[in-house]
């Protein structure tokens, strides 16, 4: 009787998850379609040549951006995923629609290149710091200059 | 009046190149009647303020009197535009921008020669660089981009009007604050070249211009920040700072400003990186030139772009002449600029700036590859490509977050050498409230985990609690001991500490500042935005606000017609405010504007735009957008220039040195400028 019971609510528990899944389904649907919709907004820029993001587009009477706005929301009405969106963009506009270069190609240099200088300065910074650790002092500075106006001066500038 | 300032501007460029000629002359030869002569030019260099000074003037008495037969009048100023506008005239075109800058530069001129008695000789040579930079923008101003020249044919009764976008209070502060920041890197510059040239101790032109620096960096920030303002009140979009080209070119030399005011202290403290301060003052010069290159010279689309002229040749000529002019005296002098001091540990204070400068660098060399890659890009592929926000985000936050690392663990260190004890000791404490801040983050909703831009703020405001849990700790175990000394309360034992090394601790307070800053922009991670459609009554939601549209309606002013809603605000149902966003159009240039409506808190903003009217209903669209701790980063900017002015104010209580000892290694980094009489070292 007890197991019974127990089972009961087990299904109830199911059916009303169902429910609720039935229920909230759209409603998450309609979250995830306004997410991407931004995100893929502000991967774009507007065509119309003002420089700005698709969704930050805001100059009155902009002959572009309401159409490519609604594009964009077609498209993922008609459940096309992020890339196939962003390609026909491509396609219709030209590269120069994407905010940021695609990491294709040449264009994968742009990326990189920050990142290869900032490894590249760190390993010179190492090898500058090993060589002055190794390296005699330099007394030529010194004799240009009085020690007592060096020390004055470091002095008022203590840090 | 255009007459007598196109003879202004004739005559200052005469005497600037008088200045230019005779100084550099007297620098060459020796004798009483070369020094003479090195006098005439000092004072040739005065009298270009007072010419340059008069054909500024000459060009706001014409915007004044609607003197449309003046063509740069004609085309930036009508007869309804309010006064401080009309003087804003003076910056908000090429020519106006040029001649203020060339005005910028011969007030700096005539303060410096004025105070020539602090280092003759050094400031003779700084006086001729100066010149040699003021003849170029005379030039310019006399024959490129004159802002005298007539308009063709006979004057029209009435001007173009000034740019909607720049009639906002904020744009009569804002250029004039980034031009003395970009002008006033040449004041550095022109030391460190001259002192260079001279083969002069580079601890002496370092601690001459250290204010100069101070003050400039402080009016570049200012302008930045200020522009950031403008932008996120004026052009409506919801953000302030759109990595926009012109954006671009006031952050790299605020950039590598900001890794100079780091990195002269080795050199005044340990007599190092001496190469590295000069060329990093050239390279803050040359960005600051760049600038203007690349907003004038049309290469690179910008909506900053207001006038576009072949003046971009010009600036590549002169940096040209300029990167080559530094390349040859370093060359020739290279050998005065070795380094006094080995390091002596990778865990010390001058290791903590070198890397604090690589990062700085390294972030101005992403800014400044996003910006012209679509130029090689073009020149590679045959395509340009777009590099906008996403580009810049990804690649400088990272950068961005070691910084402040950096930031957080610096002062901590002791010059030569830090044990790995004193720095588990100092940095325990600090590291413990950091993490507690990011569980309590993790625990209030924050989850790194499904959002890299939510990673971005959980470890951008867990570092700013680093950095500020390090900046108390350094307050308080100084002013510990200056209470343990004198008897007083802790407070005014920290405010003592301040004044007596205004330097150190308003560096700190800049510290503090910049996480304030660091907090705010983080904030923008979780930004929100929605529009809609909203007739008389209806309501839009967004967050925890409702918005009711009361009404819209329309007026016309002499200057511009305007429509606006009416919008009251409840947050949880409860009714908070009235915001009224609103839509422009000016008359004389017929162009658009927004007066965004913002209800600003220290927790966020509620920024409502009138995006337009839907023409088939007649009906106004809203743009609402939620964007948190906004008001983090004006606050923070406040800060900033608070503790610069701190630092810039002289030491009330200078601590007396009996003798000079060494620093000891491993020592307790906040206890040297707490130290009541001792080792000022």
């Amino acid at each position: 009787m007890m197991r019974l019971r127990h089972g009961h609510r087990a299904g109830a528990k199911a059916l009303l998850g169902i429910a609720m899944l039935l229920v909230l389904a759209p409603l998450l649907a309609a979250t995830d379609i306004d997410a991407r919709f931004s995100s893929l907004g502000h991967k774009m820029i507007c065509s119309c040549g003002c420089n700005q993001i698709l969704l930050e587009c805001n100059h009155v009477g902009c002959p572009n951006s309401d159409g490519m706005r609604n594009e964009l929301t077609a498209a993922l009405q008609r459940g096309q995923n992020d890339d196939t969106i962003l390609e026909s963009f491509v396609q219709k506009y030209g590269p120069t629609i994407l905010a940021a270069p695609p990491a294709v190609g040449f264009n994968r240099l742009a990326w990189v290149m920050p990142f290869v200088v900032l490894a590249l300065s760190f390993v010179c910074a190492i090898l500058i710091i090993r060589s002055w650790k190794g390296s005699p002092l330099s007394a030529a500075a010194h004799a240009a200059m009085p020690s007592a106006v060096i020390e004055t001066i470091r002095r008022e500038t203590d840090i | 009046m255009p007459t007598f300032g196109s003879f202004a501007l004739l005559l200052a460029l005469s005497l600037s190149v008088y200045a230019f000629g005779a100084g550099a002359l007297s620098l060459l030869k020796s004798g009483v009647a070369f020094d003479r002569l090195g006098e005439t030019a000092r004072r040739a260099g005065i009298a270009t303020f007072g010419a340059v000074l008069c054909a500024a003037v000459a060009l706001l008495w014409s915007a004044f009197h609607d003197d449309f037969s003046v063509a740069y009048i004609l085309h930036h100023s009508n007869r309804d535009l309010s006064a401080p506008y009309k003087f804003a005239v003076l910056w908000s075109g090429q020519e106006g921008s040029l001649l203020f800058w060339s005005l910028l530069l011969a007030a700096y001129g005539f303060v410096l020669r004025l105070r020539h008695k602090v280092d003759v000789r050094l400031v003779a040579h700084a006086s001729v660089i100066l010149a040699a930079v003021q003849v170029f923008f005379l030039l310019l101003l006399n024959i490129a981009a004159n802002p005298f020249a007539m308009t063709e044919g006979a004057a029209p009764p009435e001007g173009n009007g000034l740019n909607p976008l720049l009639q906002y209070a904020e744009m009569v502060i804002h250029p004039p604050m980034l031009y003395l920041g970009y002008v006033g890197m040449t004041v550095p510059f022109a030391f460190a070249l001259g002192a260079l040239i001279m083969r002069y101790p580079g601890e002496k032109w370092i601690h001459i211009t250290r204010r100069w620096t101070m003050v400039t960096w402080m009016f570049l920030t200012c302008g930045i920040f200020l522009g950031a303002h403008w932008a996120y009140t004026v052009l409506g979009w919801g953000g302030y700072w759109g990595w926009d080209p012109v954006e671009n070119a006031s952050l790299m030399p605020w950039l590598t400003g900001t890794a100079f005011l780091h990195s002269v202290m080795m050199q005044e403290k340990r007599g190092m990186m001496k190469v590295w301060n000069v060329w990093l003052i050239f390279t803050t010069f040359l960005l600051s030139l760049l600038g203007t290159f690349l907003t004038r010279s049309g290469i690179i689309s910008s909506v900053h772009a207001f006038a576009q002229s072949n003046i971009g040749d010009w600036f590549l000529i002169f940096m040209g002449i300029v990167l080559l002019t530094c390349g040859a005296f370093f060359f020739k002098n290279r050998s005065h600029l070795k380094s006094e001091h080995k390091l002596e540990s990778l865990v010390s204070r001058e290791s903590s700036f070198l890397f604090n400068n690589l990062l700085l660098v390294v972030s101005c060399f992403a800014v400044l590859w996003g910006t012209l890659f679509p130029l090689l890009s073009e020149a590679v592929q045959g395509n340009k490509v777009t590099v906008g926000a996403p580009f810049f985000n990804r690649v400088n936050v990272p950068v961005a977050l070691l910084l402040l690392m950096l930031t957080a663990i610096g002062p901590l260190l002791a010059w030569r050498k830090t044990s790995l004890e004193s720095l588990k000791r100092n940095f325990g404490i600090p590291a413990a409230i950091a993490t507690l801040a990011a569980v309590a983050m993790i625990i209030g909703g924050i989850r790194p985990w499904q959002d890299v831009a939510a990673l971005y703020s959980l470890m951008a405001i867990s570092l700013s609690v680093l950095v500020a849990a390090t900046i108390f700790s350094e307050f308080y175990r100084g002013a510990r001991v200056i209470s343990g000394h004198s008897g007083q309360g802790i407070f005014a034992s920290a405010l003592q500490l301040t004044r007596r090394n205004t330097r150190r601790y308003g560096g700190y307070i800049v510290h503090f500042g910049v996480i304030v800053v660091a907090i705010g922009l983080a904030g923008s991670a979780f930004n929100q935005e929605k529009e809609q459609e909203l007739g008389n009554g209806d309501s839009m939601q967004i967050g925890s606000y409702t918005l009711t549209c009361r009404s819209y309606t329309q007026d016309s002013r002499p200057n511009y017609d305007s429509e606006w809603a009416i919008m009251d605000v409840y947050r949880n149902g409860k009714y908070v405010e009235t915001l009224y966003p609103e839509r422009r159009f000016y008359k004389a240039s017929q162009q658009p504007s927004t007066i965004v409506a913002n209800r600003s808190t220290m927790q966020e903003d509620l920024y409502l735009v009138y995006a337009g009217r839907n023409n088939d209903t007649e009906r106004p669209i809203i743009k609402a957008h939620i964007n948190p701790l906004v008001s983090w980063i004006w606050a923070g900017v406040l800060l900033m220039v608070f503790g610069t002015l701190i630092a810039l104010a002289p030491s009330a209580l200078p601590v007396r040195v009996q003798r000079v000892v060494p620093v000891p290694a491993a020592a307790e980094p906040g206890a040297a400028g707490a130290v009541v009489s001792g080792a000022g070292d």
